[in-house]
């Protein structure tokens, strides 16, 4: 035939196949790294709005070397105040939504949930895509920020209203809808990945795999999806009624007669503290969602990496749960001066201490597993006892916090800012990095470079120390001032703080090497082989990196997922799908 | 570009406590902090310590242990730390309805009665407004002294503060007394604190109220009693009585100054 005739109707194939195969693919692994990639390069952009935040706080008011001139021009070289408050909206906003809930349940969640139950796909897979589509529309709210007053919002990630509401209050109104857009959006992708989860974890185990021998990891999975799916929609009718609120004129987060700078008073007639309730319902279990499925994968590499069983299957299971259930009672806590009733602060403190006892039973638990094992310090081993070294910090940063009487002092300060930073970059990003050098021989069948690994994990974990430790000092330092030093009393602090910021720049020139070790192991990274650490679980069964479907054959589960050294057998460890 | 004093601990402590409810907060800010070092050096040693003896490399040849769970070590470990959170439960929530809880008394007339607020602030984008009981000593009326930007009170007694904010959330904290409340609209707020020192300290902001939310501060000055007396006769006497309602276009027209070009 003619070749010329040939090509047209070859062409849209080729193109289609491409399409299904990579882009609307219904297939979990490809989108959870599709999941794994957007969300790395939003890490980049919000770990890019930390750092300014942190210059202006180093060196308030001044040029900043090489980019100010070009993004601040209308200012003059500066970041404004406005500007700064959106710097660490955007900043927080991102990082929540957009980097650690989507690369802990979409990237990780989407990714191994099938391969360790030993499914060939999720329950609905076509749902799994559109919950992946629908983080795109979000996206495009926060880029669509840039072309409105304000270049975003700048309200805080928390949006209290009146600030976020009113528009003679707020330089940035049209930032502020686009932000609950994003939110909405983010939220409904976030809420039909944990239906696919649940129904997946529920449905479709390979034969002779019970729940309790599923790995922590999926353990993890299925309670995060728990506490999303029934969160969640207190979230989204929040975000509905403040969007209401913006564009409708009601009054659901207004008092009567509010207004700002002598302006035309809204009808009002609503509760402000109504949205702090809604919001923070929402947002405290969402602390749980951004740290159990981290703690779920560290349990696996612990035992992985102490070639021996986890310490305390169960009670790691039960306090998981128990996370779960008291974390939708604590919500409080973060309004012990809000003008909420102070009889409730009390409940708020009780159900707060509570909640520190599992936490503390899984730390004793990982000790208990590294104890008498036989450690392997590879990459991912190190971020492992990494996170549980900073989780520690931040659980006991979050006692003194659940104290009433002293919380109202360190409220809203950057005693604050050191603790979430401790749980949320210290705990769950050092977890995500782990599981990153420990699944990536799976994902694309080569390995990272494991010295320049553990370059990038000691550079992190010292920097990160730097960066948020003296923070720790700051409890009389409010946190989102664009400049503290305007207060005689804060002075003293600018040293302190410069400090911070050397070490912040450090930590984030140090990602430039993990990078570089990514894409470079990608394409030349040493062949993994299926099961390069020698591990129990299903994944490590199926050929690196798994074709569509999983599985050559169906799995079948003989035994749990963590029969490591198994004094019976000549090899340390003893796959899940092994026959007897 | 310097870094001037890089080491801590100049930066470490709370500001010295100005008022008495403030050691009892110290004391448990500091209690549970020495509790929380402790633990932090327990389980950071043994990790140390489990990461050094337990590397593969020490013993190259033996398999690990096998062992899965230990079940009197994980009643040890839940039950000891369990007790220790009660125990701190129960101390700060004494602390907490002695200090924070309920509006102070006093006796009058044998009946127990909370005294009238002496100062309602109102907070604005971006300052504070004070107003003092005129002539029939109540607040709220038309003859408030108002002043702004500072703040004068008496020691030694208990002090009930009104808070009410004009446009958005604000927060008024004053680290010196331990002392932070949201100011919140559509809603009257009360704080409370005995002073027990004289001085001059910041008021700071600390809810995100907008672009100037940096800039949002004020003075309080704490005075001996008689001294306070005077300084509300010399506000009585210098104060020009603007009419009720230009106290309030007064206020306003100053926000709109501040903000100009904003809306």
């Amino acid at each position: 035939m003619d070749p010329i005739q040939q090509t047209p109707q070859h062409r849209p194939n080729a193109v289609r196949r491409f399409f299904s195969a990579y882009v609307f693919s219904s297939d979990h692994k490809v989108i959870g790294m599709q999941f794994l990639f957007s969300s790395l390069i939003w890490l980049g952009i919000g770990g890019l709005l930390a750092l300014a935040v942190r210059w202006q706080l180093a060196w308030p008011w001044s040029n900043m070397p090489f980019f100010g001139n070009a993004l601040f021009a209308d200012n003059g070289g500066q970041i404004s105040p406005e500007f700064y408050n959106t710097l660490f909206t955007m900043h927080a906003t991102i990082m929540i939504f957009f980097v650690v809930i989507p690369i802990l349940s979409g990237a990780f969640g989407n990714y191994l949930i099938p391969l360790m139950i030993g499914a060939e796909d999720m329950a609905f897979p076509r749902l799994n895509m559109v919950s992946y589509w629908f983080m795109w529309p979000a996206f495009a709210c926060v880029i669509a920020m840039l072309f409105v007053p304000g270049y975003g919002a700048s309200a805080g990630w928390t949006s209290y209203p009146p600030l976020s509401v009113l528009a003679s209050a707020t330089p940035t109104e049209t930032a502020q809808t686009l932000w609950v857009l994003a939110l909405l959006f983010a939220g409904i992708s976030s809420m039909m990945g944990a239906i696919n989860y649940m129904t997946t974890i529920i449905q479709m185990r390979a034969p002779g795999m019970t729940m309790f021998r599923m790995p922590m990891t999926v353990w993890a999975m299925f309670v995060t999806a728990l506490m999303q799916a029934f969160a969640l929609p207190v979230l989204t009718s929040a975000l509905i009624m403040q969007l209401s609120d913006q564009i409708f004129q009601t009054g659901f987060f207004l008092p009567e007669n509010a207004s700002a700078n002598n302006s035309m008073a809204a009808s009002g007639g609503g509760q402000v503290l109504l949205w702090q309730h809604l919001f923070w319902f929402y947002s405290h279990p969402a602390v749980y969602i951004m740290i159990l499925p981290a703690m779920g994968m560290v349990s696996d590499m612990l035992a992985c990496f102490s070639r021996k069983p986890l310490f305390g299957y169960k009670p790691m299971i039960f306090s998981i749960l128990s996370i779960a259930g008291l974390g939708f009672v604590v919500w409080g806590h973060h309004m012990f001066i809000s003008g909420m009733s102070r009889m409730l602060a009390v409940s708020f403190m009780v159900s707060t201490m509570l909640i520190a006892l599992p936490s503390g039973i899984k730390v004793f638990n990982w000790i208990g597993t590294m104890w008498g094992g036989r450690l392997h310090l590879t990459t991912p081993m190190l971020f492992s006892v990494g996170f549980v070294s900073m989780f520690i910090i931040g659980g006991l940063s979050g006692i003194v916090m659940a104290a009433p009487p002293v919380d109202i002092v360190i409220h809203d300060t950057y005693y604050i800012v050191a603790h979430l930073h401790y749980v949320l970059f210290g705990s769950s990003i050092l977890g995500v990095f782990g599981a990153i050098y420990f699944w990536f021989p799976k994902m694309f069948g080569r390995m990272m470079n494991d010295g320049l690994g553990k370059v990038h994990f000691f550079l992190t974990f010292i920097f990160l120390n730097g960066t948020f430790f003296p923070m720790h000092f700051l409890g009389r330092m409010p946190r989102r001032l664009a400049d503290p030093y305007v207060y005689d009393s804060l002075k003293d602090l600018m040293g302190l703080n410069q400090f911070m910021t050397f070490c912040a720049f450090a930590m984030g020139a140090t990602q430039l090497i993990f990078i570089g070790n990514f894409f470079f192991s990608i394409f030349f990274g040493k062949r993994a082989g299926e099961n390069p650490w020698r591990s129990n679980t299903l994944e490590w069964t199926a050929p690196s990196p798994p074709p569509h479907g999983n599985f050559l054959t169906q799995p079948i589960v003989s035994r749990g997922p963590y029969e490591y050294s198994h004094p019976d057998r000549e090899s340390d460890f003893w796959p899940q799908a092994e026959e007897t | 570009m310097a870094i001037n004093g890089v080491w801590p601990f100049a930066a470490c402590q709370m500001p010295p406590s100005f008022s008495t409810a403030g050691e009892t907060i110290d004391n448990l800010f500091n209690g549970i902090h020495v509790l929380a070092v402790v633990i932090l050096l327990a389980t950071g040693g043994l990790i140390g310590f489990v990461l050094w003896r337990f590397d593969h490399r020490r013993s190259p040849d033996e398999k690990a242990a096998y062992f899965s769970h230990n079940t009197t070590l994980e009643f040890v470990w839940t039950l000891v730390p369990g007790i220790i959170l009660v125990f701190l439960a129960f101390y700060q929530m004494s602390a907490w309805s002695e200090n924070k809880m309920v509006r102070p008394t006093t006796i009058v007339n044998d009946v127990e009665e909370q005294p009238p607020p002496l100062v309602l602030v109102k907070a604005k984008q971006f300052g504070w407004e004070f107003h003092y009981a005129g002539e029939d000593g109540v607040i709220e009326t038309a003859d408030d002294l108002y002043i702004e930007g500072l703040l004068v009170v008496p020691r030694g007694q208990d002090v009930v503060l009104q808070l009410e904010s004009r446009d958005v959330i604000h927060s008024f904290f004053v680290p010196e007394l331990r002392l932070k409340q949201d100011v919140v609209p559509g809603m009257s707020q009360f704080a409370w604190f005995n002073a027990n020192q004289t001085g001059e300290v910041d008021i700071l902001c600390t809810e995100l109220c907008g672009w100037g939310h940096y800039k949002m501060k004020a003075r309080l000055r704490i005075v001996e009693t008689d001294e306070f007396e005077t300084y509300i006769e010399e506000l009585r006497s210098t104060y020009k009585a603007p009419l009720a309602s230009a106290t309030e276009q007064l206020s306003k027209t100053s926000v709109a100054d501040a903000g100009v070009t904003r809306d």
